[in-house]
């Protein structure tokens, strides 16, 4: 199910698919940010904005702005 | 032989520097531009090598004005700074990041050295890295290990240098490099670029866990915790200030004494004249007002240089960002202007870690509003002048109450400027967090001690010169004059005091405060009476006003010697007394709650702080923004005023 990073819960885990916005696109993924990776999302800064996530093994900080163009495939919960 | 040290932010980039250069670093700027450019010297086997530190960038492709040295340094191999040999420093931890950024290098075909930093931590998340496997990808790069932190790796790395400077292996021929503007060219060999490292790491790093996730410690919890996060950030600035106002103001007495010593003693030693006069009252003074900010700014830089050594500082910038938005500032402007309110110098130096032009313009024009230490004095006096001692409401001490209005004022000044700067400058980027939150570490204190050197070195030898030629020109104003005028004043003022019956102090008094009115700077104080008569000042206040654009306090000095006051004894409460006395030509008394709240407003709002000025002239590379600063400070300060007086009286 394709959602924005933004949206994504604390602790959570998704895959991005497709960053929407141009002039960020190429900024992540030098960062390493790019469709096909595994991001989670860590903690919130106190007011919600912004949010830290795991990207490859090293912590990023991202506006929800930025988060919202970032669209990600949450895995559905698999149920054992 | 000139060599070029690159890596990404946070990779231990500068200890490598410093590791192998040591004090022998200078700072400046790369040409065109207010990017700090570190260069050190190196000698190995009796060759001189120049070491070129770059800021520290994600990729070659820049978005920034920092990271845009990068690219047209090493696009152009006519540039001054065009290497010889690339030192690309690369996290260990965290390679697959950090190897975009070397292989864009090392497509350039420049000889290039990798330096695996951090082996300790990578070791630490069970990460260990095949050289040989590594090397096979980049046959034509020498890989280094260093633990730079602990000073581990240098004999290597030199090794690696020396033996790339005497053989030298030919160029090889570069893979094309998009152009800057092309964004889909870059794309596409960003993906490209990652699907490569991706067969590199696979096959080069062994990990012994399943899969690479970030530790989130204990510390972020409390650092970004909601109300534990602002509390604790309080409470560092708290420690911070209580340093530098308990502390700061014992080297800062003593560099103010000594250097009046200096100047009596030399004074006293040459033969008199008007190169006696130059040295004694004009350059040693000048080099004191120099010296005197040195410990605030050492204080300053030694904590904020611990705070971004430990990756705390990024944290901050995490829990203010949201705050400092709607301002057109990010979280990096929040330490710079905390810096202003002991002094705007640090504060301003301080700015450089915004990588935002607009942001940083924002803020250096901010900062000085900040109500500074310097203020105090002038505060003080005027407060206890004009502001009755009662309490209001049972509890409030009006006088205090006043005195946080001050700060206040000055807060809220600065909060809102920068809103309208906002809107006004003009700036092609979008302003982005995308901010790395680096793993903790303990501080280096070599890196903190080689910041706080390089810091004051800076502001010494760059604003210092200017500092040093306000001050002797301000001089030079106070003490010479028409000389008719001044013979008549000095001599009427000593015909006064001998009918008196004073004494030797208090008629070289009189006569100190006869030759200020008749200097130049009095001439212009008189000029500028009409100006300032509407906010309530006469001419006297006048001087005072000029003489202090050197530094604030010295309105209370000025004050002091036109009013005739001995040094020695309680100056400030002599002084009050003789400004409660000061009456106008009508008969009323100069100094009202009109004319005391007036002066006060100004002082919050005047740019009246040449070092200031000095500095933001070198930070931001041109006349143009300290000239842009006093304009609008002095015309809030001007209205300021004229409606506070006009309310008031």
């Amino acid at each position: 199910m394709s959602s924005k990073l933004s949206e994504i819960k604390i602790g959570n885990s998704a895959t991005v698919t497709t960053i929407t916005d141009s002039s960020i696109r190429l900024k992540l993924m030098e960062m390493g940010l790019l469709p096909g990776k595994s991001v989670t999302v860590l903690f919130r800064a106190p007011l919600g904005d912004p949010i830290a996530i795991d990207v490859n093994g090293y912590i990023l900080s991202l506006r929800l702005n930025e988060a919202a163009m970032i669209l990600v495939d949450e895995p559905s919960l698999v149920i054992a | 032989m000139k060599i070029a040290l690159l890596g990404n932010p946070n990779t231990g980039k500068s200890s490598v520097f410093n590791l192998i250069t040591g004090l022998r670093q200078q700072v400046g700027n790369f040409p065109g531009v207010t990017v700090e450019k570190k260069t050190g010297a190196l000698h190995i086997d009796d060759e001189a090598h120049t070491l070129i530190d770059f800021p520290g960038t994600y990729s070659l492709y820049p978005r920034s004005k920092d990271e845009q040295v990068v690219y047209s340094v090493l696009s152009n191999e006519k540039s001054e700074d065009y290497p010889d040999v690339v030192v690309v420093v690369v996290d260990q931890s965290n390679l697959e990041r950090n190897l975009f950024l070397f292989s864009q290098i090392y497509d350039l075909g420049l000889p290039t050295i990798l330096v695996l930093n951090m082996t300790d931590l990578a070791l630490r998340n069970g990460l260990s890295v095949d050289f040989e496997k590594l090397n096979a990808f980049f046959p034509d790069a020498r890989i280094v290990s260093t633990n730079a932190r602990v000073g581990m790796g240098k004999e290597r790395l030199l090794t690696a240098i020396a033996d790339l400077s005497k053989n030298t292996p030919e160029k090889r021929s570069p893979n094309p490099v998009c152009s800057i503007d092309d964004i889909l060219c870059q794309e596409r060999e960003a993906s490209n670029r990652y699907s490569f490292i991706a067969k590199v790491v696979s096959a080069s790093l062994s990990t012994v866990e399943a899969e690479k996730k970030a530790v989130v410690t204990a510390l972020d919890r409390v650092f970004v915790h909601p109300i534990f996060g602002y509390l604790i950030f309080a409470a560092i600035l708290f420690i911070v200030f209580q340093f530098i106002f308990a502390f700061a103001a014992i080297p800062m007495d003593l560099i103010d004494t000594s250097f009046a010593e200096l100047g009596g003693w030399v004074s006293d030693t040459l033969p008199k004249g008007v190169f006696s006069d130059l040295i004694s009252q004009g350059i040693i003074p000048g080099i004191g007002g120099v010296l005197v900010f040195v410990p605030q700014i050492a204080l300053l830089f030694f904590f904020i240089s611990i705070l971004e050594e430990t990756g705390y500082l990024s944290r901050v910038v995490f829990i203010m960002d949201r705050l400092m938005r709607p301002l057109g500032l990010n979280g990096k402007s929040v330490v710079p202007l905390m810096s202003s309110v002991a002094c705007a110098i640090p504060g301003v130096m301080a700015t450089r870690t915004i990588s935002d032009w607009k942001e940083r313009m924002i803020t250096i024009l901010v900062a000085p509003l900040m109500s500074c230490s310097a203020r105090i004095p002038v505060y003080t006096l005027l407060i206890a002048l004009v502001i009755p001692k009662t309490t209001i409401l049972g509890i409030f001490n009006l006088q205090g109450l006043v005195l946080f209005g001050l700060y206040t004022l000055g807060l809220v000044a600065a909060l809102l400027v920068a809103v309208v700067l906002k809107f006004i400058l003009k700036s092609r980027d979008r302003g982005f967090l995308m901010l790395e939150l680096p793993t903790f570490k303990s501080p280096r204190w070599g890196n903190v001690g080689i910041t706080v050197w390089e810091k004051v070195k800076v502001f010494m030898l760059d604003a210092g010169k200017i500092i040093l030629a306000i001050s002797i020109i301000l001089w030079a104003l106070a003490t010479y004059g028409p000389s008719e005028s001044m013979r008549k004043n000095i001599a009427l003022a000593k015909k006064q005091a001998k009918a008196l019956h004073l004494s030797e102090a208090e008629t070289n008094q009189r006569v100190a405060s006869a030759k200020m009115e008749s200097s130049y700077i009095g001439h212009l104080g008189h000029f500028i009476e009409p100006a300032i008569k509407p906010l309530g000042y006469d001419w006297k206040i006048g001087i005072s006003l000029i003489t202090s654009f050197a530094a604030r306090e010295v309105f209370v000095g000025s004050l002091s010697t036109i009013y005739s006051v001995n040094e020695t004894d309680d100056v400030n409460k002599r002084l009050i007394d003789k400004m409660r006395a000061e009456k106008r030509a009508d008969g009323t008394p100069v100094y009202t709650l009109a004319a005391g709240a007036s002066l006060m407003v100004f002082y919050v709002f005047a740019m009246q702080c040449m070092a200031t000025l000095a500095v933001v002239k070198r930070e931001t590379n041109s006349w143009k923004w300290p000239l842009i600063q006093i304009g609008f400070m002095g015309v809030l300060a001007y209205f300021g005023a004229l409606i506070t007086f006009n309310l008031l009286s």
